[in-house]
């Protein structure tokens, strides 16, 4: 009883603590998207969800790529999300199903700007995105890229350089541009402490590996390929 | 800060109080988010990842070669991955996600999906 008070308490300050960011949000964005940590860590939760959460965007995405993409929203999940309710049987294969996946809420400029100063607000606590998770080595990248392709399995879901790669995880060809090189490591080292139940396996990868597939990843779409 | 803390504390109350099993959702379910993605919606090893796999998922309708597969090298195959069973590191590792008792389901599952073995 005295857990399930204390539980109420911390819930109320924890709506508080991020009301403020996300208010300034236009409501229809919390009708998909998680701005705030959810309690519920169901199953049930991910298969009711309509997209990916944001509740720790500030520390997973540059802004820049958020200012533009909200502007221009092209798809980052090829079979959108969650990819199992929108594939249907092909050919040859399964297949998604384009009628399924729908276009994303395009925003003005300034309304973008707004959106994404706010989503910058949402910090992951320090111990689930350290910073210097990623030690800035950026001479692994090209072991990273073999760990991608071939030691790791990591294609088989993710489109990784030129376009090439599975359909069932977010595309990686530009992860360097959208995503920040310490996030990219913490969330390859265990995704379920971010995602329970998320459908990306934890590969218990060693640090070494860590750090060679986040330099890897974090080259992607900097026009350096 | 203040409410951060009580935010973070409530967030383990919640996380020690919060039923941790989900055993009331099926094994198909199961299958259907973390399998599909490359052994497919017939469960023959065609799913929408595929064409990017260099090795193909096995067939998991097929009597045959699943019949040739112990319990228990099915779980460990699940449990620890392809590669701890001679197979591709392609069939992930699942033992982080599944739980033990999920895991003996889907063996189970797996041999009412083939119809072999025990
Ligand atoms: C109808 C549901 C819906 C609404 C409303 C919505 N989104 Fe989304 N959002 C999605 C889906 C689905 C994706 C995944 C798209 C993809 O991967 O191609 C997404 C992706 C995103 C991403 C990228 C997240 C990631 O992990 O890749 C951001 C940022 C985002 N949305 C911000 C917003 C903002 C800001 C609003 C409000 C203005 C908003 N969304 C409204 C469904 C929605
Ligand atoms: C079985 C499929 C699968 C495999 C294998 C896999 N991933 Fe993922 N990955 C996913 C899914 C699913 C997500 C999260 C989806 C979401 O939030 O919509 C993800 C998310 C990510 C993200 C965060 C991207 C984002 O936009 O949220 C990174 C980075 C990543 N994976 C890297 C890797 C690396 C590196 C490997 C190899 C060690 C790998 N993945 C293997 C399915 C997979
Ligand atoms: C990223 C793609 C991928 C995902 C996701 C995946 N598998 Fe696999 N699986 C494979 C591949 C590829 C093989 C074939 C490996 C080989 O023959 O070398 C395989 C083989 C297997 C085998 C045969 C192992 C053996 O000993 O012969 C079983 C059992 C299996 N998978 C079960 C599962 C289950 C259960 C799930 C969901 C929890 C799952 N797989 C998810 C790719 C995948």
């Amino acid at each position: 009883m005295k857990g399930l008070l204390l539980a109420v308490a911390g819930l109320t300050a924890a709506f508080l603590s991020s009301a403020s960011a996300a208010d300034k949000l236009d409501p229809s964005c919390s009708s998909c998207h998680a701005l705030a940590k959810p309690t519920d860590t169901s199953l049930d939760r991910l298969l009711a969800r309509k997209g990916p959460d944001l509740w720790y965007a500030g520390s997973k995405f540059n802004k820049d790529w958020l200012v533009s993409w909200l502007q221009d929203p092209k798809h980052i999940r090829p079979a959108g999300y969650p990819y199992f309710k929108n594939i249907k049987k092909g050919d040859k294969h399964d297949e998604p199903d384009p009628s399924k996946i729908l276009a994303h809420p395009k925003l003005n400029k300034a309304d973008a700007e707004a959106a994404a100063d706010a989503l910058m607000v949402l910090k992951a606590p320090d111990d689930l995105v350290p910073a210097g998770a990623f030690k800035g080595d950026m001479k692994g990248a090209r072991m990273g890229a073999l760990a991608f392709i071939k030691f790791r399995g990591c294609v088989g879901c993710h489109q990784g350089e030129n376009g090439e790669g599975g359909l069932s995880g977010p595309e990686l060809t530009d992860a360097g541009t959208r995503l920040q090189p310490d996030f990219i490591a913490a969330y390859i080292s265990d995704p379920q402490r971010f995602d329970p139940h998320i459908w990306m396996p934890t590969a218990n990868l060693k640090d070494l590996d860590i750090q060679r597939l986040t330099a890897f990843l974090a080259q992607l779409g900097q026009g350096g390929k | 800060m203040k409410t951060q803390m009580a935010a973070a504390f409530a967030g383990l109350v919640l996380l020690l109080t919060a039923p941790t099993s989900h055993a009331e959702q099926s094994i198909e379910q199961i299958y259907g988010i973390y399998c599909v993605q490359c052994h497919g919606l017939n469960r023959n090893g065609t799913g929408i990842n595929v064409p990017s796999l260099s090795v193909k998922p096995r067939d998991h309708t097929d009597a045959k070669s699943m019949g040739d597969s112990s319990d228990e090298e099915l779980t460990k195959a699940i449990t620890e991955g392809g590669l701890a069973v001679n197979k591709s590191v392609l069939m992930p590792t699942w033992g982080h996600v599944l739980s033990e008792d999920q895991i003996k389901d889907m063996v189970k599952y797996l041999r009412k999906v083939c119809k072999c073995g025990t």
